[in-house]
């Protein structure tokens, strides 16, 4: 019987590695996959309370939940390749036209 | 240990090494395959947890229809082992790894103070995460947010249809 908690503590190591590697990395691509990691992280929050509350409602949002994931993958990686055209590169610390 | 134990054991390390391989990673290639372990890593955590349809969707979305899209962006772009992108050692990354790891620490403590969430106890009901249950509920209760999702997938392909246009003017 795993407790709740080690659930939630694996969610919250996932969720810090995909926002440290938000903050950290320049590639653009690997940007937007740490911040799919950061989703799953609470993808597993969800489905950990889920199964202990006994209620399928957790289980919906994560559907919902992947639903926005794959509309946001799509929109960004849309905008990279839009940028790659103009800039020849992914590179997040040379795209700073709005930069203030 | 039990096998669900050992299961949740491996799998959790599986997870856990393979975000730290896909955030350390230099060749975007690669990092997209240690998150496609991770994404099945994760299936088999939610499979433990009694969760089969989300576990059987995160595979078939996640790792089948979003990954493949990552990786046909790496390929068109050709972003090999880009040069001028090479992160070497920088202050900013430990600033964030130190934030990082304050904040997990915080977490932890969090979830380890004595409260009602030690003693609750998995339901035995197996059947909540099954494709029935979760329709029902999807198709009742969440039938207005089921049709707002598919209001924004439309808006989303329209979107990425006109960014990744030739001529954004």
């Amino acid at each position: 019987m795993v407790p709740l908690q080690l659930y939630l503590i694996l969610s919250a190591m996932m969720f810090i590695i995909g926002a440290v590697g938000v903050v950290t990395r320049r590639n653009a691509i690997i940007v937007f996959m740490s911040i799919e990691l950061m989703l799953n992280s609470v993808n597993l929050t969800f489905v950990a309370f889920s199964a202990f509350l006994g209620d399928a409602t957790g289980q919906v949002f994560v559907f919902f939940v992947m639903t926005v994931a794959a509309a946001e993958a799509a929109v960004g990686l849309a905008i990279v390749i839009a940028l790659f055209r103009r800039k020849q590169t992914v590179n997040l610390d040379e795209i700073n036209i709005m930069k203030w | 240990m039990t096998l669900e134990e050992i299961l949740f054991y491996i799998f959790a390390f599986g997870g856990i090494a393979s975000a730290l391989l896909v955030v350390t990673r230099r060749n975007p290639i690669i990092a997209a395959i240690y998150i496609i372990v991770n994404f099945f890593c994760l299936a088999g955590i939610y499979l433990t947890l009694h969760a089969q349809f989300i576990a059987v969707v995160q595979i078939l979305v996640y790792a089948g229809a979003i990954m493949v899209l990552f990786v046909f962006v790496i390929m068109l772009l050709n972003l090999g082992d880009e040069r001028s992108l090479r992160d070497g050692f920088s202050w900013k990354k430990v600033v964030a790894g130190g934030f990082g790891f304050g904040v997990l620490m915080e977490l932890v403590y969090i979830f380890m103070i004595p409260s009602g969430m030690q003693t609750m106890e998995m339901t035995r009901a197996t059947d909540i995460g099954t494709v029935e249950a979760i329709g029902r509920v999807l198709f009742t209760r969440f039938l207005f947010p089921f049709e707002v999702t598919s209001l924004l997938l439309t808006a989303a392909i329209v979107g990425a249809i006109v960014l990744a246009k030739k001529n954004l003017d």
